[in-house]
């Protein structure tokens, strides 16, 4: 498929968008090269001109800074420093996993290159066409650092580790670099659309072939920018499908396969082998993003995890190709993209309780307190009558709060029957703040929990704080009673307060990380004086705390619903 | 029988060091007495939390006439003076308090199971259990000082804890008893006698409440030695 692609990679185009700040990042020349994707767009045409000055701006949506990558290896981390490298030599570093600058190119550049970290050094596989496409061969290049400051910072050659002769069914670039975990063994694989996704072994203690002149196994077709990963007695296969490097209109998706055997057959959901094209989706466009591709996966640990790409084009930053996190999740089996947090307003409900995180405040009932006659559940032992509704209601004679001011029991006590309320076309407003924080003490409050009522105390404004930075994936929130400055805080006794207004303390920084159920744990920057990181626990039904994260336990998991 | 104040809070503590209570304090007098299916009144001198943690003995003052159970309602009811020294007496089982014109009676239970069902103790009582407040209050012995432990409690319907004279928790409106519902801050148990008091509150039907001490990895804390009285030296 032909197809005209060049609009979007202008050279010395500035894209200048979203907010003020901005980042001018120049992106190195690639080398030359024939790479083909499989809707004919030759590779090296399409990185050729992706020689591009882009200004990225922060935005909501995607990570912050210079973001400009393509073909990204896995997101990598070393002493706290986040890397990532791309075609071209291309690299991005990140203190936080979130800002993102311009970092140094490696002393090997190509294609694709993937990294790994195993012992004391790091691996790094890269891609180069040695000859008329499919003629290729992957290198491999290993520091014991990947700081430039830092004296271990040293790129070694490390040699071929496999390739094409530009005759078998082979295109030997886009590797991806996997250490088995349950074996310690450690896997290569590598392949283009022209011809299979292979795999050769290498030697965890050298990076390099295990064997040499070793055959390679076939695994896939129809793919390229192959991964692998091991998840719970399960080999999983990744690779894009679909055209890549050509902004907007590339069709590139990630799909996937998984294994008993390292070595295969991987078959997708569908049953379908991926060695005769089966390939189940893990994520393709999305919104505003499209073109998705080169999965790498970050393991964050207790039950954190995330997978790096690149989106072929970000259309709101001039159709530029960038690096994106999302958190992966796991369902029956299989990966599933998580989301982004973006903020807005929810119900934070705990997965252990059920109930609702709140300030501890009076409750009003939504649209006022019950009044006489609607109805109701009245049950108490004494006074049995008859209520208006018509069915025996139980309940004792007397006063009650319905009509009588805010909180209370509603529907207790009057006995007024299990009849039904009468149906009304009455819509009763959202309850807001302003209605009812009259009566909030002006200071810093417990934060509390209860069963969910739709109340104002009930209801949580999340929202990203510019400049404040981040973590991989992710800016930090501010989380505020929705229509107050109000703030959830963390205390220095590593309990949780209400405080009257956010001043940007880190105490009042949380971070959300969508676990691989699809809950979130939420944890604050930081807690005064308390050095180890905590996340937000329901320790009791109407109770919450920070504790250490326990990944085993359902007390640090949270549902965010819309309320 | 007349009301006879025993101790003050910090003079329990000063005044009495921990002992192992088993040995030290006396059975209740009202060994026996039945307070419906569930709760009975001490048998021995001391009871021991077990594994499950609950604090299974306490003295239970006999209900007193309320109404309401929001965080408002019920904050300005235990504010409320119904009797002397109501928030530092440590009665004995079958003394009594004068509240208004009603004479109420404190007894000591212990309960079968993880909770006091003061529904059993009013009706055993002929008592009304509805719109009505109960005052209970034990003594937790503990071995050895323990930080950052936490009070976790259950009630039906609101309840307001104190340790040691200081409030820990409330929980308002009308729910039913779930174990670990109302949670404490991280706080510390002295070693030897603590005070845990609280004040239950029903609208109607059922009524009963749970308590545990949890540590510091939330686990019940199994050591716990209940008792009536303070261990005498």
């Amino acid at each position: 498929m032909e197809r005209n692609h060049t609009n979007f990679w202008k050279t010395d185009r500035h894209f200048a968008l979203g907010r003020s700040r901005r980042l001018l990042v120049g992106w190195p020349p690639w080398p030359a090269g024939s790479a083909r994707s499989a809707r004919g767009i030759p590779k090296s045409l399409a990185y050729a001109l992706l020689t591009v000055i882009l200004a990225l701006a922060s935005t909501a949506f995607t990570l912050n800074g210079a973001i400009g990558i393509h073909d990204p290896s896995t997101v990598i981390n070393d002493h706290g420093t986040w890397y990532v490298y791309g075609t071209g030599g291309r690299a991005l570093v990140s203190r936080d996993g979130w800002t993102w600058s311009a970092g140094v190119t490696p002393a090997r550049t190509g294609l694709a290159p993937d990294v790994i970290h195993i012992g004391n050094r790091f691996y790094m596989y890269v891609a180069r066409n040695i000859g008329a496409e499919p003629k290729a061969a992957v290198n491999m290049i290993w520091t014991r650092s990947l700081d430039p400051k830092s004296p271990d910072y040293k790129w070694h050659e490390g040699g071929v580790v496999a390739s094409s002769n530009g005759v078998e069914d082979s295109n030997a670039i886009d590797p991806g670099v996997f250490l088995d975990s349950t074996t310690g063994r450690m896997w290569l694989t590598y392949g283009s659309f022209i011809g299979y996704i292979r795999l050769v072994e290498l030697n965890p203690k050298t990076g390099q072939d295990l064997v040499a002149n070793e055959k390679p196994i076939d695994l896939a077709i129809n793919g390229e920018a192959s991964d692998m990963i091991y998840h719970a007695g399960w080999y999983y296969l990744f690779m894009d499908r679909g055209s890549c490097c050509a902004g907007s209109s590339s069709g590139y998706n990630i799909r996937m396969g998984r294994s008993r055997k390292v070595t295969g057959p991987f078959v997708d959901a569908d049953g379908v082998g991926m060695i005769e094209g089966g390939g189940t989706m893990l994520i393709g466009s999305e919104g505003r993003f499209i073109g998705p591709g080169h999965f790498g996966l970050i393991n964050l640990g207790d039950g954190v995890e995330k997978f790096s790409m690149h989106w072929e084009a970000d259309l709101d930053h001039g159709g530029a190709s960038v690096l994106g996190i999302r958190p992966l999740l796991w369902k029956n089996g299989w990966p599933e993209a998580g989301e982004n947090f973006l903020g807005g307003t929810f119900e934070i409900q705990s997965v252990r309780t059920g109930t609702a995180l709140d300030i501890a405040v009076e409750g009003v009932p939504v649209g006022g307190p019950r009044t006489f006659g609607f109805g109701g559940r009245g049950r108490g032992p004494v006074g049995a009558r008859r209520g208006p509704g018509g069915f025996a209601g139980r309940g004792p004679a007397g006063r009650g709060p319905a009509g009588r001011g805010p909180g209370g029991a509603p529907g207790r006590g009057f006995g007024f029957g299990r009849g039904p309320a009468p149906l009304s076309n009455r819509v009763i407003p959202d309850q807001q703040a302003a209605q009812v924080d009259k009566n909030w003490p002006a200071g810093t409050v417990d934060a509390g929990m209860a069963n969910y009522l739709a109340e104002a105390r009930q209801k949580w404004q999340i929202t990203p704080v510019p400049d404040a930075g981040g973590y991989i994936g992710g800016p930090y929130f501010k989380i505020t009673i929705a229509g107050t400055d109000r703030a959830l805080a963390a205390t220095t006794d590593a309990e949780l307060a209400v405080i009257p207004a956010f001043t940007g303390a880190p105490e009042q920084l949380w971070r959300f990380d969508q676990l691989t159920d699809g809950t979130w744990r939420i944890m604050p920057k930081a807690i005064p004086n308390w050095p180890q990181p905590m996340a937000l626990s329901a320790v009791g039904s109407s109770f919450a705390t920070l504790d250490k994260f326990n990944s085993h336990s359902d007390m640090q998991r949270w549902l965010l619903k819309t309320p | 029988m007349n009301s006879r104040r025993t101790l003050l809070i910090p003079a329990l503590i000063a005044a009495f060091g921990f002992a192992v209570a088993a040995t030290a304090v006396p059975a209740a007098s009202g060994a026996g007495k039945t307070y419906g299916p569930t709760l009975t009144s001490p048998a021995s001198p001391a009871l021991l939390t077990g594994p499950d943690g609950f604090i299974k003995r306490w003295l239970v003052l006999e209900p007193i006439p309320v109404f309401g159970l929001s965080r408002s309602q019920v904050q300005a009811m235990v504010k409320k003076q119904y009797f002397p020294d109501q928030y530092s007496v440590i009665p004995k089982d079958g003394e009594t308090e004068t509240s208004g014109a009603a004479t109420l009676t404190w007894h000591a239970v212990d309960t079968r199971l993880y909770n006091v069902n003061l529904f059993h103790f009013a009706r055993a009582l002929n008592k009304s259990s509805t719109n009505a407040l109960f005052w209970v209050v034990t003594i937790v012995n503990s071995p050895r000082k323990m930080d950052n432990v936490r009070l976790a409690i259950g009630s039906n319907a609101a309840s307001v804890w104190w340790l040691n004279g200081r409030e820990m928790i409330g929980i308002y409106g009308d729910r039913q008893t779930v174990i670990d519902d109302g949670v404490s801050k991280r706080t510390t148990l002295n070693k030897g006698p603590n005070v845990v008091r609280a004040a239950i509150v029903n609208s109607g039907g059922a009524t009963d409440f749970c308590a545990r001490f949890l540590d510091a990895n939330e686990k019940p804390i199994p050591d716990l030695s209940i008792t009536l009285q303070a261990a005498r030296p």
